[in-house]
């Protein structure tokens, strides 16, 4: 899925900016306020505008007066500015980071059952250890596996089960944080 | 003291200074009419709850307080949309109040339930629903502070009906705390160093400005700012009157239907000074081809605002009238007299454009909307309130009427919401008793809320609507010849339109007729000399249009002149 702009975008603008920008994956972390219709709110506000949610995760934090949000959405420069923007414009939202210009590790977990045959439980075992993922369910005719990493490692892992038979799979979407003693909130 | 929910609202709308309310009953707010029974409130029944919401965005805009409506749940509350998104767009502070069912009853699709606060989500500043009478002051008080500050607009506070009827210990909060929401209100003044430093070293500036100037009351100082350096001032819709229409700075409107002088100084100018202003497709026409050849400052206290449509230079995120008036005090370390004088060629080409064309139009035998305009602005002489519907009487309103003073045109420009001007004109006439206001309209835009004809009769609201009667809807029926072969789709209303002059009659209002050139200023002044609601029908020359015209986007320079 893309980022189509409803508009024409700005920095074709003559005489401003040559070329067009590169569609860049951005992480952004969100502090909001843990109250009914926040969701709605910014679900609200990408879909509207026409900008893209390719993943989001939402849970409280230690505070329960207030959650973390983690959207993965693509866009050029233009536009990720505009959602960041209107994202702070948003009366709910307390923080709106994004995490391009920082060094920052993320994670998603997936879960997968793969169809499991004589030929293939090796194979799928051998590729599970090498990911460092886990069966948690095994079926007369499937394993279920848990894996945990980042957006490569995810695509890795899969392209290699594919072949062998993937029939269901469940993503919880990223979560990020930023490396070190820095907190994702503070201000670079 | 324990109170209910019913009496919190009218306590915290009397904290508020709230003295006028636009409203509509209906089962699930009851609780809360009963309570304001015997209220001090000017409270003013309307007919449909879209005028109500449109009424209390003309006080607002008029005063520069936050209107108020009062509406029921369900389709209440859903007829308020129109007129919460026209305020949305066009930065308006009013809070709209809505009846809700009981809170057990949310979600199950009971007698008149509407979630509300769903539906108006994406045209509110915000919204909200409460649950628990223990946070109803509070969110009175955020949501009057929220509809108020920063870039001011609409909010949504919807009652459920047991909120209003149970009790609770109370006191009105003191202060609002949102974390959350903290507009920004000074410029950052190297920003504003830096801007002023590209001023001095301009050329061809112009001043391009909007509302914002008019939210935040940044007129004087705008005048003060353009007069010192002798910078010409071209203003959008929402920005007439924000600066003298008729000074000799003033380029009048800019954008598609903008004089052709704003709109070739704009194309030449090599410094624009955008302030209170969101750079819309109406005002830029093709935006690669916007002001190509200047370095653009943009003010504004809303920085989703910046860089939006148009990628600007140096973004300054502040309050108008701040930014303005440091500007002005930092000015006198530079020479303004020495730079107002190297614009003596600038000014020499804006005048050249302004003699290669003039606002104009063709008089004859029939009554030119024109015309009508221009004697309205005769007679009043800029001491009036005018409002406008929307299409062809609302351009030749911009166009024709040099609006002086802030505040004193009110229209839909954002959204274009035809059947604006009428109640509008209702919540400005309650805000101003003594004021004269005019409504100037079309005779489609008119139908779209006429039934406040019972409103202005029942409360005695002087209002005074001229009908430009051309029979048709004139901006449709414009476009149609212009892009779309003269196939003239469903814009013709001659052929069933009402006597104009019975229908206000039917409702006790007095209803006068024009239709002839001479009888145009007698009729006004008549009109204007009675102390009741006063229909004027202008029967207008029904092939009119509006010039210039720059087709929709298309650069501004690409004008169809008269």
């Amino acid at each position: 899925m893309k980022i189509v702009p409803r508009r024409p975008s700005p920095s074709k603008r003559e005489g401003k900016r040559e070329g067009i920008e590169a569609s860049m994956r951005h992480v952004i972390t969100l502090l909001v306020e843990n109250e009914f219709g926040v969701l709605a709110r910014i679900a609200g506000l990408f879909s509207g505008r026409g900008f893209n949610i390719e993943s989001l995760c939402v849970a409280e934090t230690l505070d329960p007066a207030v959650s973390t949000m983690t959207i993965v959405t693509h866009g050029e420069d233009q536009i990720i500015e505009q959602v960041l923007k209107q994202l702070n414009k948003l009366i709910s939202i307390i923080k709106v980071v994004d995490l391009i210009d920082k060094d920052f590790v993320e994670r998603e977990m997936v879960l997968v059952k793969v169809s499991a045959t004589a030929g293939t439980r090796e194979e799928i075992l051998r590729v599970v250890d090498i990911f460092r993922g886990k069966v948690i369910d095994v079926g007369s005719k499937t394993y279920t596996i848990e894996v945990t990493g980042d957006e490569k490692k995810i695509e890795a892992i899969l392209a290699l089960l594919k072949p062998l038979g993937i029939k269901e799979m469940v993503r919880t979407g990223h979560v990020a944080m930023v490396r070190g003693s820095k907190l994702s909130t503070e201000p670079s | 003291m324990k109170k209910t929910g019913s009496q919190i609202v009218v306590e915290a709308l009397k904290k508020e200074g709230v003295e006028a309310l636009f409203n509509y009953p209906g089962g699930a707010v009851l609780p809360l009419f009963d309570e304001l029974y015997h209220s001090p409130f000017h409270q003013v029944l309307v007919r449909h709850e879209q005028a109500a919401v449109h009424a209390a965005d003309g006080y607002a805009r008029s005063t520069g307080k936050v209107g108020v409506a009062l509406v029921t749940s369900g389709p209440g509350a859903t007829n308020t949309v129109t007129g919460i998104a026209t305020a949305y767009m066009d930065s308006v502070p009013i809070l709209v109040i809505s009846g809700q069912v009981p809170t057990p009853l949310i979600g199950n699709d009971a007698f008149q339930e509407a979630d509300i606060v769903g539906i108006t989500r994406p045209c509110t500043k915000h919204n909200y629903l409460v649950r628990d009478i223990k946070d109803l002051g509070r969110i009175l008080k955020e949501a009057f502070y929220i509809a108020r500050s920063g870039r001011p607009g609409p909010v949504l506070v919807d009652l459920p009906k047991d909120v209003l009827v149970n009790s609770t210990e109370f006191k009105y909060p003191e202060k609002v705390s949102l974390r959350s929401y903290q507009p920004t209100y000074e410029g950052h003044p190297v920003q504003i160093q830096r801007a002023l430093k590209l001023i001095m070293k301009s050329k061809k500036p112009i001043l391009y400005v909007g509302g914002g100037i008019i939210s935040s009351n940044a007129s004087k100082e705008l005048t003060l700012f353009a007069e010192r350096l002798g910078i010409p001032v071209t203003m959008t819709l929402m920005g007439l009157g924000s600066f003298p229409g008729n000074h000799s700075l003033s380029l009048g409107m800019l954008g598609m239907h903008g004089t052709y002088r704003a709109n070739m100084a704009v194309m030449d100018a090599d410094l624009l000074i955008a302030i209170g202003t969101r750079f819309d497709d109406r005002v830029t026409g093709k935006t690669e081809a916007f002001a190509p050849h200047a370095k653009i400052i943009h003010v504004d206290i809303d920085p989703t605002s910046i860089s939006k449509n148009v990628r600007v230079d140096l973004p300054i995120v502040g309050d108008s009238k701040r930014v303005l008036t440091k500007m002005i005090t930092l000015l006198e370390e530079e020479d303004p007299d020495a730079f107002r004088e190297g614009l003596d060629k600038w000014h020499q080409q804006i005048e050249k454009w302004k003699s290669e064309h003039q606002m104009d139009y063709k008089q004859d035998a029939k009554i030119k909307p024109q015309f009508v305009i221009e004697k309205i602005w005769e007679l009043t002489q800029g001491d009036a309130i005018v409002t406008t519907e929307v299409g062809q009487n609302q351009m030749w309103t911009a166009q024709f009427y040099p609006f002086t003073k802030p505040r004193t045109l009110l229209t839909s420009g954002g959204l274009g919401t035809m059947g604006y001007g009428f109640p509008a004109a209702i919540g400005a006439q309650v805000a101003f008793p003594n004021k004269l206001v005019v409504d100037i309209a079309g005779d489609g835009s008119f139908q779209m809320n006429s039934q406040e004809l019972a409103t202005v009769v029942q409360y005695q609201l002087p209002v005074k609507v001229a009908i430009l009667n051309n029979g048709s809807l004139g901006m449709i029926r414009q476009w149609q010849e212009f892009f779309y072969g003269k196939r003239y789709s469903s814009s013709s209303i001659k052929e069933i339109s009402p006597d104009f002059v019975k229908l206000a009659e039917a409702y006790g209002a007095i209803g006068l007729r024009a239709t002839t050139p001479e009888e145009v200023v007698p009729t006004l002044k008549k009109a204007f000399s009675i102390s009741k609601p006063v229909i004027i029908d202008f029967v207008v020359d029904p092939e009119e249009n509006v010039y210039p015209m720059v087709p929709a986007g298309e650069p501004l320079n690409q004008m169809r002149l008269l």
